[in-house]
């Protein structure tokens, strides 16, 4: 067992982290605000996405035969990881899913969304449709249509109703229910890679929050020397290493689960039940991990953290949209209750034999 | 980055669990936690077995008398011993974990060949006497003197807090030899044992009802001085090497355990319908992702430690803060699954949330943990 990052590893998420802070710096970030803010386009910047596709973010998993990288999501969580730290905007997550899919996905010359937000189609209650981000300027959507494969959004945007988004950057639809969404295998790779963008945004803000707690003098010193605002910054450091290595290792998981049983990996059905909860917990404890750090960051920042200006409410309110995309907090802890007590229920036969104490 | 078993560590795997499978149904009765000479004998008794098995010292290196084990096969040890109901380090956690890697990192061949095999064979048990009443999270404020007379030094002062103390051997003593050296220039660590004359412990009820812990007096204890480990005056960066261990590594056991009483949890709640409350069902849930992850952040720190010469480092920190929160929650979540019947001490589970009460506070409480975290790890300026 080495869980650390091989020194592959570490390289690609240097190259992807070098790539963004040169492509998507903070200007590139602001502007894009500004953009949206003005009425423009909702964030994706085709040069870009194709830059991306050609350094080989969306085809990283594909088999180099399908021209392709052929890595697993071991890699990929680093690379989902950086993009999230970047607060890089767009379809990423799904984009990646349909390599392979939809026509140009893997090259980033198509921009793909999915029917990824909410966990089943919108109860009766409230106003008709479900919401699906970056519709206006995706080329197909993942999940919709006969087979939960693909359709053009043209044919879904005369039906579609753009409404307001919280996050200036992820701009949303709402469509009359759609097809049956996407199917198992992709809800979990979803989850997972959605994970490590949230999972990339807590540990920015936790960088964030230490720079400006250095910096930012009262009473005649940083505030980072109060215990108090100390104390903020390494309960965040706490929650994002809690939900690095759950993120890590769900993905290492689901590698080890593709290799064990190569046939299951092209299927619908999934992964298997405990790395679905592997997911599932690294999915529930990065959503956390980025929403809270996110409010933790701003109240570091004081005053300045409620200004448009800051970039904090960006990170907050993009962990915000994520928590929603391919499975929520409510789904994920249900998951895995229902595998916990399978699991226990399992092992309480097994191990009743010899069981300490009289309680268990 | 991987968590792939090697084909030699699923052998030990297997190995393991066919010998705990065999070895649990012989052994004998648990004591009562109150019966303290009963449960030294319980404890020494399972690690002789595991001595005696060649599962002793498995991370230990083999010059400290260990097996040299890498740290997957200490961690699937710890794995399988708890997934099967083994007991529990008990009597054996300082020896095992915090004072015989800090021998075995820092003491002389001499004193490795005294005091590792004792412990690895379970024949001796250790203490901690580092805390004092005036000095807990402020431990280099000690004031425990010891003062040099030929070739021993004579000791004064007290420890609290000192959990086994009752049953022990030998104390990994803190003390003051420079009185006026910068405060953290002037301790050194000491091996006393606690048979020696002067030495007088008395009990101290914890809230949970038990004498777990105890005060010890010293007074003119005199100790050898073949018995410092590592330098004089150079103590507390010796106390730092044990720290380490005892925040990074020796809550790993315990982990596996949480999850095995959530397990537990999860069938309890099903059995008295609670488990049908989405409210609670999902906050087990919660609690299940938390276990999984702390789980793998052994892993993570662990794996860390290894590429970087085996003591763990700030990481344990982290993982503590994390690991204390999160077994309080569980207790709090088995309440929830008992209902009125929580408060009835003879539940096993009760009895545990109120001991869980401690785990913010020992081995560091959480806030000191938030300042090394927020000053080693984050590079805060440093608070006072
Ligand atoms: C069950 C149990 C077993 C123990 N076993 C042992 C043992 O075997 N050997 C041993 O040597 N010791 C042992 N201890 C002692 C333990 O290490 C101390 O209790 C602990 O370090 C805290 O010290 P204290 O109790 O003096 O609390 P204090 O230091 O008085 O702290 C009181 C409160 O003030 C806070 N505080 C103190 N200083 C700061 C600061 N700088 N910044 C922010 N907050 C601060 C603390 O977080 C705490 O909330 C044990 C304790 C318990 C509960």
């Amino acid at each position: 067992m080495d869980f650390q990052p091989t020194q592959e590893q570490e390289d690609l998420r240097a190259g992807v982290r070098a790539l963004l802070s040169r492509r998507f710096g903070r200007e590139a970030l602001r502007a894009a605000v500004d953009r949206a803010e003005a009425g423009g386009a909702g964030g994706v910047d085709r040069g870009l996405w194709r830059e991306l596709g050609g350094a080989g973010f969306f085809a990283l998993r594909l088999p180099e035969a399908d021209g392709g990288v052929g890595l697993g999501l071991a890699e990929a969580v680093l690379v989902f990881e950086e993009a999230g730290r970047a607060l890089l905007p767009g379809p990423l997550v799904a984009t990646h899913l349909a390599a392979g899919r939809v026509e140009g996905a893997a090259d980033g010359t198509a921009v793909v969304t999915a029917f990824d937000l909410g966990d089943r189609p919108a109860a009766a209650a409230g106003p008709p449709g479900r919401l699906v981000a970056h519709l206006a300027e995706a080329d197909a959507v993942l999940g919709a249509g006969a087979g939960g494969c693909t359709e053009a959004p043209a044919a879904l945007l005369p039906a579609a109703r753009p409404v307001p988004s919280a996050d200036p950057l992820t701009p949303l639809h709402r469509v009359p229910p759609p097809g049956p969404g996407p199917d198992a295998r992709l809800r979990d790779e979803g989850a997972l890679l959605t994970a490590a963008l949230q999972l990339g945004s807590a540990l920015r803000t936790v960088e964030l929050a230490v720079r400006y707690a250095a910096q930012r003098e009262q009473f005649g010193r940083p505030i980072g020397a109060f215990q108090a605002v100390q104390h903020l910054c390494s309960g965040m450091l706490v929650r994002a290493e809690v939900a690095r290595t759950a993120v890590y290792a769900a993905a290492v998981c689901a590698d080890a689960a593709d290799r064990a049983g190569a046939a299951g990996a092209a299927g619908a059905a999934g992964f298997g039940a405990a790395v679905a909860a592997e997911i599932a917990g690294a999915k529930l404890l990065a959503d956390r991990a980025a929403a809270a750090n996110a409010r933790d960051c701003l109240q570091v920042h004081g005053g300045m953290g409620f200004t448009w200006e800051a970039d904090v409410h960006l990170h907050l309110k993009r962990a915000w949209v994520r928590a929603e995309q391919w499975r929520t907090a409510a789904a994920a802890e249900e998951a895995l209750a229902a595998e916990l007590l399978a699991d226990a229920q399992e092992r309480g036969r097994e191990g009743a034999s010899y069981a300490r104490d009289g309680s268990l | 980055m991987d968590l792939a078993e090697t084909e030699e560590e699923r052998e030990f795997r297997a190995g393991l669990r066919a010998w705990l499978a065999k070895t649990l149904p012989e052994l004998p009765p648990r004591p009562s936690p109150d019966d303290w000479p009963g449960r030294r004998a319980y404890d020494l008794g399972w690690q002789r077995r595991l001595y005696d098995a060649g599962y002793a010292g498995l991370h230990w290196p083999a010059a400290a008398g260990g097996r040299g084990a890498g740290p997957a096969r200490h961690l699937a040890f710890l794995e399988e011993a708890e997934r099967a109901g083994a007991p529990y380090v008990g009597a054996n956690f300082v020896g095992l974990l915090h004072a015989g890697p800090t021998i075995a990192a820092e003491g002389t061949p001499a004193q490795r060949a005294r005091w590792l095999p004792p412990v690895l064979r379970g024949e001796e048990v250790w203490c901690q006497g580092f805390s004092e009443p005036g000095a807990g999270s402020d431990l280099a404020s000690l004031r425990t003197r010891a003062v040099r007379d030929g070739d021993a030094y004579v000791v004064t002062g007290s420890k609290v807090w000192t959990s086994h103390a009752e049953i022990a051997d030998w104390c990994e003593l803190l003390v003051r030899t420079g009185p006026d050296a910068p405060r953290h220039r002037g301790l050194t660590w000491l091996a006393m044992p606690m048979d020696a004359p002067g030495v007088t412990v008395r009990p101290l009820r914890t809230l949970a009802g038990s004498a777990e812990f105890a005060e010890v007096f010293l007074d003119g204890v005199r100790v050898p001085v073949a018995y410092r480990v590592g330098a004089e005056d150079d103590g507390w960066r010796v106390t730092m090497t044990t720290l380490s261990f005892e925040r990074g590594t020796a809550f790993a056991g315990e982990v596996v355990a949480c999850r095995r009483t959530l397990g537990a949890l999860a069938r309890a709640a099903r059995a008295n319908g609670r488990w049908d409350d989405t409210v609670l069902r999902r906050r087990l849930g919660r609690l299940a992702a938390e276990f999984a992850a702390l789980w793998r952040l052994t892993q993570w720190n662990v794996s860390a430690a290894e590429r970087t010469g085996g003591v763990p480092g700030a990481g344990g920190s982290v993982f503590k803060l994390a690991y204390s929160q999160a077994r309080q929650e569980l207790y709090d979540a088995a309440a929830e699954v008992l209902g009125a019947d929580a408060l009835a001490l003879e539940e096993e589970w009760v009895r545990e949330r109120l001991s869980s009460l401690s785990y913010t506070i020992a081995a560091g409480t959480s806030q000191i943990q938030h300042t090394i975290v927020a000053e080693r790890i984050l590079g805060l300026p440093k608070g006072r």
